[in-house]
């Protein structure tokens, strides 16, 4: 009995009742809400999956996925930039995509290896200064210091690309790859078994002997060194994964939306992806890929429903749209609150204590 | 610690300024217009800044948490303006009340930041963000009734942004302008911002503000001396939260608006590298560190707009300014070097 009430965690039992009255609220048909839910679960999948590994190396929640995400964007651009076809398009994001996210992941784990403590605060930083930085090339840079090749995607000015780029080369390239239709359900099973597969990558990752060494690091950070691991390279090592990792999945959830909001699609992602995950039961120091998994099933629910609910409810839309980021930002701060309380930077001495108890 | 490279970011920061102010003159923006707003912007914001000193001498860091006191700002003006109440009792009426209702937000809010040890600045940051939304809620249900401040159409939910003209607008900016010229020396703003931090000064010149200081600089220590730990720092919330809430009431009435929903979400970083770049460390700030970071930060933030209009492409100036907010903290992070980079608190 103490294990089951162990198991199902509040933050998760709050989200399901929530979820479930909403939707009982808004209204909507069933089927509907199924096939938006499938629609993200595939969309932002990926994307929750990346904040594991750092969490399992006591780093807390990685804000700095954005910085995955800029480097996806990146590729994307040079993509469109070179008109390649689909299927080569593709290769030649994800390739720029993972080497720029392999080079900026190992500058973000050097900076939070300086930061130690405060990791957290400090990668929300980095993302608002990699989005700065991000926003100044390609608005400032792109027709005044590089040369665009394909002159529709620029401003008529000449300098700076459009804020929306069309991506008609690779619209749901993937997610048409076997679908499945169960009655109303469209199911795409290819990109649905992509998504499980990086799950089990995650799950062996965090097996192996790399993956031991990591959580090996979160639990006592400053005793590590004594088994003969160099914490600093396995900080970095995580980081690193976690930033591809971040990189594929924005990558999958540009080629499923279709356009590329080019300044402003990155931003958030962080938020809602660290929401979903705790949603699902983690905390800032331990997380699962199972948690990741039913937050994402869980926080879109009420994604999805809670616009409709609040229209119902109260006859203003705007009301269910406040909840929605209270919400996103609030599953964090609970978490933030509840969970550092003993494991915080004073975790380690609280462990003692309860130790020599 | 080496001295020398704690003012690395105000070199920087001089250094580009010194270059903009070259630029300037070669476009021949007329120096009397960057001054005056200089002198403007520097008590229209050093309010702002100055909120976050107490939390940063008690060691509870950075307030990244400022929407909780903007919110109660803005909300005491809002009550004032639902009264009608203009000119100079308004102002003073929103400041108290303001005041009043920050002391009640800084209590829970330094209750919960004493629960969280250790990282209450990233606990703040999502406090703050998620304050927001909420009361994102209450703006747009709350009963009231002065129609300048509701909708148009409909006549329910507050404004996204309500002008003060008829009430309390710049009323510090033109008590007793002193013309000098061509220079407009605002000194009813620049008097209250000189007596917020004349007093701010003597609070730490008191028995209280020495033991805040302590529990910042050396927790254990502090703890052996008798102070109440818990209670600073509670104390040192409160002080931040009513500060801010008068900065933002100072703001306001400089601005001419007061902007509801989402516009104090992102305050707190500007106000913060603000600080950073006045060569503030931990455990360790003074006034001065805020008048000379809010003054370098936005005589450059006034420079930038019309130098990055006429050299380059106009939205460059608000990414650049972003680019400079964000670089400063996360400089300072890295600089601090975290936990274990401050002198441990010996428990």
């Amino acid at each position: 009995m103490e294990s089951l009430a162990r198991r199902c965690n509040p933050v998760t039992l709050l989200f399901a009742v929530l979820s479930l009255a909403a939707l009982s609220v808004s209204g909507m048909r069933p089927a509907f809400v199924c096939n938006e839910i499938i629609t993200r679960f595939i969309r932002d999948g990926v994307m929750v999956l990346a904040l594991i590994i750092p969490v399992t190396a006591g780093m807390g929640l990685n804000f700095a996925i954005v910085v995955g995400a800029i480097c996806a964007q990146v590729g994307l651009v040079l993509a469109v930039d070179y008109q390649l076809p689909g299927a080569e398009s593709l290769l030649l994001i994800a390739a720029v995509g993972v080497t720029l996210s392999v080079i900026l992941g190992y500058f973000i784990g050097v900076c939070l290896n300086r930061a130690r403590g405060r990791e957290m605060i400090t990668t929300i930083l980095i993302g608002f200064l990699a989005t700065s930085i991000y926003q100044l090339v390609f608005m400032v840079g792109y027709g005044t210091i590089i040369t665009p090749h394909n002159t529709e995607m620029m401003l008529s000015r000449g300098t700076g690309i459009r804020n929306m780029v069309d991506l008609q080369h690779f619209r749901n390239l993937l997610d048409s790859i076997w679908l499945v239709h169960l009655g109303e359900i469209e199911i795409p099973l290819f990109m649905f078994l992509v998504v499980c597969g990086m799950a089990a990558t995650v799950k062996y990752i965090l097996h192996t002997r790399l993956g031991k060494h990591f959580a090996a690091v979160g639990f006592r950070g400053d005793r590590v060194e004594l088994l003969g691991l160099d914490s600093s390279r396995i900080r970095i090592m995580a980081i690193v994964l976690s930033t591809v990792i971040a990189c594929l999945g924005h990558i999958i959830f540009i080629q499923n939306i279709g356009m590329l909001n080019v300044y402003t699609a990155h931003l958030n992602t962080d938020i809602f992806s660290c929401a979903a995950l705790l949603a699902g039961g983690a905390t800032v120091s331990e997380a699962r890929v199972r948690h990741a998994l039913i937050g994402i099933v869980l926080f879109h629910t009420l994604f999805v429903v809670s616009p409709q609910a609040g229209q119902n409810l109260f006859g203003n839309p705007a009301l269910g749209e406040y909840f929605r980021s209270f919400v996103a930002y609030g599953t964090i701060a609970v978490a933030l609150v509840c969970n550092l309380q003993r494991r915080g930077a004073d975790g380690i001495l609280n462990r003692q204590k309860d130790r020599d108890r | 610690m080496n001295a020398p490279r704690q003012h690395i970011p105000q070199l920087v920061i001089a250094l580009f300024l010194a270059l903009m102010m070259g630029g300037a003159i070669w476009l021949k923006i007329p120096l009397s217009w960057v001054i005056n707003d200089a002198l403007v912007r520097l008590a229209m914001n050093g309010v702002l800044v100055l909120s976050l000193v107490p939390m940063l001498n008690a060691g509870i860091g950075i307030n990244f948490g400022l929407p909780v006191a903007v919110v109660a700002g803005l909300l005491g003006m809002c009550l004032t303006v639902n009264w009608k109440m203009t000119g100079l009792t308004g102002f003073v009426a929103a400041v108290l009340m303001a005041a009043v209702i920050a002391v009640i937000f800084g209590s829970v809010f330094g209750r919960i930041l004493n629960r969280v040890r250790g990282r209450e600045e990233i606990t703040a940051t999502f406090i703050g963000f998620s304050f927001i939304p909420l009361t994102n809620f209450f703006w747009a249900t709350a009963p009231f009734t002065n129609p300048a401040m509701l909708w148009p159409i409909g006549g329910k939910g507050m404004r996204p942004t309500i002008g003060l003209k008829s009430s309390f607008a710049k009323i510090l900016n033109d008590f007793l302008p002193l013309e000098i010229g061509p220079f407009v020396i605002p000194c009813g703003l620049l008097l209250f911002f000189a007596c917020s931090c004349l007093l701010v000064h003597l609070f730490f010149r008191s028995a209280t503000g020495k033991a805040m200081q302590a529990v910042g600089e050396n927790e254990g220590y502090a703890r052996l001396c008798g102070i109440d730990i818990d209670w600073m720092r509670q104390l040192a919330t409160i002080l931040s939260t009513v500060i801010g809430a008068v900065g933002i009431c100072v703001y306001a009435q400089s601005y001419g608006f007061i902007e509801l929903y989402d516009a104090p979400m992102m305050l707190a970083f500007p106000a913060a590298s603000a600080l950073l770049i006045g060569g503030s460390i931990a455990g360790r700030t003074s006034v001065l560190n805020v008048i000379i970071g809010t003054f370098l930060f936005h005589t450059m933030y006034i420079l930038s707009g019309p130098l990055a209009n006429d050299l380059l492409v106009p939205e460059m100036a608000e990414i650049f300014r972003l680019l400079l907010t964000n670089g400063v903290i996360l400089f300072a992070m890295l600089h601090a070097g975290g936990r274990n980079g401050k002198p441990c608190p010996a428990m």
